[in-house]
């Protein structure tokens, strides 16, 4: 929760963020925008909230969607419509995904992010991290597509119970 | 030449190289030879386009003339584009699509990790979050041309003839002229010349694994940093630009 500790005095910004948690990502919907770490900072003042976001991909399709339900999640909260400011830098990083938010992703069907992107060597064939399925906990895996069903997954395949699984790419 | 209206034309070169090559991309969207290979290039394109969205409309910001990154990506003709002739160019076969996006994914990670730096805290944002996607794009075609390279003489003979057919526009990465001049002196815009060395790096490294041959650099292409483009760019305009001309102010 970046930034929280500071404005922590002003209860405005504990039942914002309450209500940012409630805001669910509409592709992956087992994660909040906070789970997800794309909420960086939360602010109140005279006016009202301001939020800053973080898109994850530069072309996620999900960011206008997303935006617009914070607004709507702040408003219904009784804090008013909130001054949204887009920010990308630091730019976003799986590494910014908790343990709990990777155990809900791994229970919905999504192996969760492989170690710390941070650490990632960045040689161009680099060896791929060795995934559990995670419907079987095998990690007898196959990458079948560096690419899915959105910007932020690769798809995967198990060798032992042959079911396919996404894999929420580490960046 | 004043600096902000280098740092407009610099953001103007990355931004429409990023649309047009992502809308060349999005062509393969229902026509790539494998279904993976359908959502691997939607998504390369997805990338590209949001990188456009970014770049140009910071460009927007920094004229300050009260347009918006649609209405530079839609409202601009030929002359207008400042993207490398490179990425205009036709998709041809899959080996040529492959290529095209090698060579400009391997320059794209060298240039996004060196603007990264960029003493332009709006520039350096973009980049620190593009250098990912480009990287992974480049994995991406990096694997290809190895296994088109290194596969059956018919993939090999097309990828060889790809890369020698673009090897000429790639001189065009590299320019340095007045605009860029002027950023890297202010610290924006990084010297190419260690970038180019470390394309060429890559590039070495993947066409040996690919057993292609390195076409030797002699005449280069140029003009796309000044607007001279090659006949494909207006059709790929026509296709790209047609609704919002058509319809002005239409919304989704």
């Amino acid at each position: 929760m970046v930034n929280a500790a500071a404005t922590l005095d002003d209860p405005r910004v504990v039942l914002a963020w309450e209500a940012l948690a409630g805001v669910m990502d509409p592709e992956v919907p087992v994660l909040s925008v906070v789970d997800l770490g794309i909420v960086r900072a939360v602010r109140a003042d005279a006016s009202g909230i301001a939020i800053d976001l973080t898109p994850t991909y530069t072309g996620c399709p999900a960011t206008a969607a997303i935006r617009l339900d914070v607004e709507n999640a702040i408003e219904a909260a009784g804090l008013g419509r909130p001054r949204i400011a887009l920010v990308n830098a630091p730019a976003w990083t799986t590494d910014w995904i908790g343990p709990d938010a990777r155990e809900k992703l791994r229970a919905y069907g999504i192996a969760p992010p492989a170690g710390k992107a941070s650490e990632l060597k960045a040689a161009l064939f680099a060896e791929d991290p060795v995934l559990a399925c995670p419907r079987c906990g095998s990690t007898d895996t196959r990458l079948t597509g560096r690419f899915g069903s959105t910007a932020c997954k690769s798809l995967h395949a198990c060798n032992a119970c042959a079911e396919p699984f996404e894999h929420f790419k580490c960046i | 030449m004043e600096r902000r209206a280098a740092l407009f034309e610099y953001l103007l070169r990355l931004g429409d190289s990023c649309l047009v090559l992502g809308h060349r991309v999005s062509e393969w969207c229902g026509h790539a030879p494998e279904l993976e290979e359908d959502i691997a290039l939607a998504n390369v394109a997805l990338d590209l386009t949001g990188q456009a969205d970014m770049l140009l409309g910071y460009a927007a910001r920094i004229e300050g003339k009260g347009r918006d990154a649609d209405a530079l990506a839609f409202l601009r003709d030929a002359w207008d584009f400042r993207n490398l002739l490179l990425c205009e160019r036709a998709n041809g076969d899959f080996a040529h699509t492959i290529v095209r996006q090698f060579l400009f994914d391997a320059w794209q990670a060298e240039l996004y990790a060196a603007l990264a730096r960029s003493t332009d805290a709006g520039l350096a944002g973009i980049a620190a979050k593009g250098v990912k996607e480009a990287q992974y794009h480049l994995r991406h075609s990096g694997e290809w041309v190895v296994r088109l390279g290194d596969g059956t003489d018919e993939s090999h003979a097309r990828a060889q003839a790809a890369l020698d057919e673009f090897w000429p526009f790639t001189g065009e990465m590299f320019e340095t002229d007045a605009v860029a001049t002027e950023l890297i002196a202010a610290g924006i815009a990084p010297d190419m010349t260690p970038v180019e060395a470390a394309w060429m790096r890559t590039v070495d490294d993947v066409l040996a694994q690919a057993t292609l041959a390195r076409p030797k650099s002699g005449w280069m292409q140029t003009g796309g940093s000044k607007g001279r483009h090659g006949e494909e760019l207006g059709h790929l305009l026509a296709t790209m630009q047609f609704l919002p001309r058509a319809y002005p102010g239409a919304k989704w």
